[in-house]
């Protein structure tokens, strides 16, 4: 069963053909990208004459530089809190079997239940009342907090399966709990902090309806927020707007495809807990 | 999602180098006795961004407040009477639901499909996993905008079909109202079936080589096999796919935002898009969170059925 037989052949074809139609939409996208403006050909047909300007002009004119800054700005704060609030508060709930634990548990994962839309316009009040509408503080705390119940619940399900010998062994030598955690167990959650750390990336960066709230007639906006306005703009010119989605779509796609190994394996492995 | 019951993987679960000590006595343990505060700064994120306002979206849906005014009171279930009568909004959950449901059956089955394909011995399996995941890390904002270029009636799609002689099946797909919710759907799933092939893939290296191998030579074909010795083992990963696919999809906004704004007409609303509109557009706040109140109701309900019954399922197949 180890062999390539004409069955895997098949199969192969079969897939590949598959992985073509799947292609299609992004070939599209970058194909249109590189025309001129006067190019009509079929959006399947290869650019006969290929241009970088509409990069250029699609960079200036929805200024993406400023928002892909603001977007790594609130991705990366978000994903820092996000991982050591997550893996602080996973300790405590995989390994005490007392009953506030265990009650904090059930509460936490009711979470997950809970579609932030019935908490969008108390919580969209506060921030207003709280002044901080337009920047992206307010995108960093609600980040950190929506995705406490998700990460939580994937530290706590690989915690309980991590052997407790050198905690223990630091926690009789007198080694407080808190320098436990930091010295000894984090440092062995690295696979699934990889896993936390690559989901909440790409949820945090791409998400769009948030920013389109909080930032809503600010001069700060996020990728997702700054290609909604920027093609709203621009709808008729298809090269402009498509070369502004390549440019949109590039800095998460970069990230993916330098990391990809990690990412299907830690993302495979840490839903697997 | 609450599957961390199971066994954890091997892979996952054992980071190089860690031993595996026995077991020490339990109760004595300092480990038992990790303090309360550890939980504090998740728990005060938690409530500030989620449960209190969750809370008080669960109070506003009975009342008439509109956002602006200080003050509003009680008008018990006068919403969620208007939210009956209101064709939008019935409108909106039925939508929803036809969304959630035929995404997640076929977003799941196309993931399956693709998992097996990629987990066999064909020699492009590396790169087309690389592929067929590459969507689901792409912004919903940009490919819903790319999939309006392709659906538009001089579009991708129906210019294509026409250079293949197939001009006959060109559509205005997100134009005509019975189809529009058809070619959302049809994008969702184009994103995400890459995000399900990957948790079945997981899945999948969890079935021991040795067990296959021991059905292929006993005689079993590749459907007998599939059924009796990798569908048991792939029960944990399709609980979690249809989960996700389940919840995320009954929430889902962006697509339908960007590609149809809920039109033609109402054709495309859904829950998610009726409460945005509701609430940022018409000002109607306490209206928008009786919608949301459903939509949590909804969520729940059937993530507590789709759960019992994949735990009943998954006891079943040990």
């Amino acid at each position: 069963m180890n062999r390539y037989t004409w069955r895997t052949l098949l199969l192969e074809a079969v897939m590949v053909l598959t992985a073509a139609a799947f292609a299609f939409p992004l070939y599209i996208l970058v194909n249109l990208s590189l025309r001129t403006p006067g190019d009509s050909a079929a959006a399947m047909v290869p650019t006969s004459d290929p241009t970088l300007a509409n990069y250029a002009d699609a960079w200036r004119q929805a200024g993406l530089g400023g928002a892909i800054v603001n977007s790594a700005v609130v991705t990366g704060l978000s994903v820092l809190i996000i991982v050591v609030v997550s893996a602080l508060a996973a300790y405590p709930l995989a390994r005490v079997s007392a009953g506030w634990s265990r009650v904090t548990f059930v509460l936490v994962m009711f979470g997950l239940l809970l579609p932030f839309q019935l908490a969008l316009i108390p919580l969209y009040q506060t921030i207003r009342d709280l002044g901080l509408l337009g920047t992206v503080w307010s995108l960093v705390l609600f980040y950190s907090g929506l995705q406490v119940p998700f990460s939580v619940f994937l530290y706590t399900g690989f915690l309980r399966a991590l052997p407790r010998g050198y905690e223990e062994a630091a926690l009789i030598d007198g080694c407080g709990p808190l320098r436990a955690f930091r010295s000894v167990v984090f440092p062995q959650l690295r696979p699934i902090t990889g896993t936390v750390v690559i989901l909440n990336t790409i949820f945090v960066w791409n998400d769009f309806l948030t920013p389109l709230l909080y930032l809503s007639g600010s001069p700060q906006q996020t990728i997702p927020v700054a290609i909604f306005g920027f093609v709203g703009q621009y709808t008729s010119q298809w090269q402009l707007v498509f070369a502004g989605l390549v440019i949109g779509v590039a800095p998460i796609l970069v990230a993916y495809f330098l990391m990809q190994k990690h990412i299907i394996k830690g993302f495979a492995g840490g839903i697997k807990g | 999602m609450t599957h961390h019951a199971q066994p954890a993987p091997p892979s996952a679960a054992s980071p190089p180098g860690a031993p595996a000590p026995p077991q020490p006595t339990r109760r004595r343990s300092p480990v038992g006795r990790i303090p309360f505060y550890f939980l504090v700064p998740a728990l005060l994120l938690y409530s500030f961004v989620l449960l209190v306002p969750s809370g008080q979206g669960a109070v506003l849906a009975f009342t008439d407040w509109d956002g602006l005014s200080r003050g509003w009171s009680f008008v018990g279930l006068a919403n969620f009477r208007d939210l009956l009568d209101d064709g939008a909004a019935r409108g909106a959950v039925l939508h929803t639901v036809t969304i959630a449901v035929v995404v997640t059956i076929v977003q799941n089955t196309v993931g399956l499909l693709l998992a097996l394909g990629v987990d066999s011995l064909i020699k492009s399996r590396n790169v087309l996993r690389i592929l067929f995941f590459a969507p689901a890390v792409m912004t919903p904002v940009v490919t819903s905008y790319l999939w309006r270029y392709l659906y538009a009636p001089d579009g991708a799609i129906n210019s294509t079909l026409e250079a293949a002689g197939l001009g006959a099946l060109a559509q205005d797909w997100l134009g005509d109202s019975d189809l529009a919710i058809w070619s959302v759907i049809a994008m969702v799933i184009w994103q995400f079936s890459g995000y399900s092939m990957v948790i079945f893939l997981a899945g999948l290296q969890g079935v021991p080589k040795e067990l296959r191998e021991a059905a292929a030579v006993d005689g079993a074909g590749p459907a007998r096999r599939f059924w009796y010795v990798i569908r048991p083992m792939l029960l944990p990963a399709l609980t979690i796919n249809l989960m996700l696919s389940m919840i995320n999809s009954l929430k889902m906004f962006d697509q339908v935002w960007v590609l149809t704004g809920g039109g033609p007409g109402q054709a495309t609303e859904t829950m998610s898009t009726l409460i945005y509109r509701n609430a940022f557009q018409f000002g109607e706040y306490a209206y928008s969170t009786a919608v949301a109140l459903v939509l949590t109701a909804l969520v729940a309900v059937i993530s507590a059925v789709q759960y019992r019954e994949m735990a009943r399922q998954e006891r079943g197949a040990r």
